[in-house]
């Protein structure tokens, strides 16, 4: 059966076949914001690097951790670094509330809403964080 | 061309990092990126980090966060490349530099912190 | 004088142009007319050499849809006065080859469809003086949602993967796949799966989610595309620690 509609198709040469732009996600707002997520990716992967390398200066003693900490005061590395929290935040909150479509829960007869699937999301997103500061500057 | 059974694998992996890059790296990106080098809070000392990145147990965390984040930045960058450039015929190589960057920079976190 | 809209209708006549150009029309616009009946106003009156697909105009049987300002949309469930003033720009179902006029080819989904075998599959079937396969309620409405689709295909004129990509089965052909395998009495996961799981099946999907938001019938293909990934993914973990006969 494919062989005949592939074949078919063969003999409709006229038949207008639409391209994609390459620009295609500029069209609407929301397949722009999809490309957005898509390139929080390159920030995730940035805020790695930069973590590594706060890791890199303090093994190398309080000599070298000053100077990243200088050289992180740079206005060009804050605008880098404002840009990278802004994309990875959007990465968090986008990937928070789609994970209800992929992850369907069930307690006994009932699903578990896909806004308290959220909900506990952001939950973990609160306390993690709050660990995570409270280590690096309360504890 | 990537082999068809490493795909699951490869969602497997970006779909943990997605959940861990979200969990952890912005409130570490707040504050090493923009609150300590804007004065909003008190920069902790060289000692205090060593001594917290000094704990076994944050090592393996943080190797663990590297390097799912970078694999699950690798693969959704593939991703974007085919979808945002429409260069799905160059796969081979997208995917090599894209989980090889990933491969090189887990190494060198897990090296790091090992050697830390 | 009652109120009228501007229509600006996409042609393309093979046998006369190459691309295809815009024809305005200016048909009433009553609140109760759907853009669907400014066509058949055209082609009633003004042109009727004007090719487009239609048949039920109450949203099931899924021919109508079409790019209504630029937006997948089933025409028998658009109103005109939504757009008043107008003009409003009705177009071909983007990434579909367009035959004539508003008229897209559906060869492709009518394949890919078949792929997934959307039919309940059972290894043995049961005679039939033993009954029918009974359902409880609780079992029906996990894959009642995705039942509802009529293959109106805008999901597909809505995907950008799609577009870029024709070989990706798609949102509509997965879904459906989805309301099977989550059929009580469906035993034909696993052969969906083996189609499903390839690189054109559910790993090229990048969750743009517009499949979902265009859907007129709330099927949610997005989410049933999501559901998949991490079933598929859960399974293939499961046969790398259980291997067969294990």
């Amino acid at each position: 059966m494919a062989h005949i509609a592939e074949h078919y198709t063969e003999y409709h040469p006229r038949w207008l076949r639409p391209h994609i732009s390459t620009y295609w996600w500029l069209r609407k707002r929301s397949y722009f914001a999809f490309i957005l997520r898509e390139i929080s990716s390159l920030f995730v992967a940035w805020s790695v690097v930069y973590v590594l390398l706060i890791v890199y200066a303090v093994g190398r003693g309080p000599t070298v951790y000053q100077e990243l900490l200088e050289w992180s005061r740079q206005p060009w590395v804050i605008v880098v670094n404002v840009i990278s929290l802004l994309l990875v935040g959007f990465h968090a909150v986008t990937w928070f509330n789609l994970a209800p479509q992929a992850l369907v829960v069930r307690l006994g007869h009932t699903h578990v809403p896909g806004a308290v699937i959220s909900a506990s999301n952001y939950a973990a997103w609160v306390v993690v964080s709050a660990i995570v500061a409270w280590i690096i500057v309360g504890g | 061309m990537i082999r068809r059974s490493a795909e699951p694998l490869l969602w497997m992996v970006f779909s943990a990092g997605g959940v861990v890059a979200a969990l952890v790296l912005p409130m570490l990106l707040f504050l090493f990126g923009v609150a300590f080098p804007l004065g909003w809070l008190t920069t902790p000392s060289a000692a205090h980090l060593a001594a917290v990145i000094g704990h076994p147990l944050t090592r393996l965390a943080l190797v663990v966060v590297c390097t799912v984040s970078l694999f699950h930045a690798a693969h959704r960058f593939r991703y974007t490349l085919y979808d945002g450039l429409q260069i799905k015929h160059l796969n081979e190589i997208i995917a090599l530099l894209c989980y090889g960057s990933a491969v090189v920079g887990s190494v060198a976190s897990a090296y790091l912190l090992a050697t830390f | 004088m009652s109120k009228r809209i501007k229509l600006q209708v996409a042609r393309y006549r093979p046998e006369q142009e190459s691309e295809s150009v815009f024809e305005e029309y200016e048909v009433p616009c009553p609140s109760d007319w759907v853009v669907l009946d400014g066509l058949n106003h055209v082609k009633d009156q003004l042109d009727g050499t004007l090719s487009y697909r239609w048949s039920c105009r109450m949203g099931i049987c899924g021919s109508c849809g079409m790019t209504v300002n630029g937006e997948p949309k089933l025409t028998c469930a658009t109103f005109l006065d939504d757009y008043a003033p107008g003009p409003v720009r009705v177009e071909p179902l983007r990434n579909f080859p367009v035959i004539r006029d508003l008229v897209v080819d559906l060869g492709d989904f009518m394949q890919k469809l078949v792929r997934v075998k959307p039919w309940i599959v059972r290894s043995v079937e049961k005679p039939l003086a033993a009954g029918e396969y009974l359902q409880t309620p609780e079992e029906m409405d996990e894959y009642k949602q995705f039942s509802m689709c009529i293959n109106c295909m805008l999901c597909y004129a809505a995907c950008p993967i799609y577009g870029l990509d024709p070989k990706f089965i798609g949102p509509a052909a997965i879904a459906l796949a989805q309301r099977y395998n989550l059929d009580s009495r469906d035993e034909g996961a696993a052969e969906r799966l083996e189609i499903l799981s390839e690189h054109e099946g559910i790993w090229g999907c990048t969750f743009v989610g517009e499949c979902t938001k265009v859907c007129p019938k709330n099927v949610n293909p997005a989410g049933a595309i999501q559901r998949y990934k991490l079933n598929a993914a859960l399974e293939s973990v499961k046969s790398f620690f259980l291997p067969r006969g294990a």
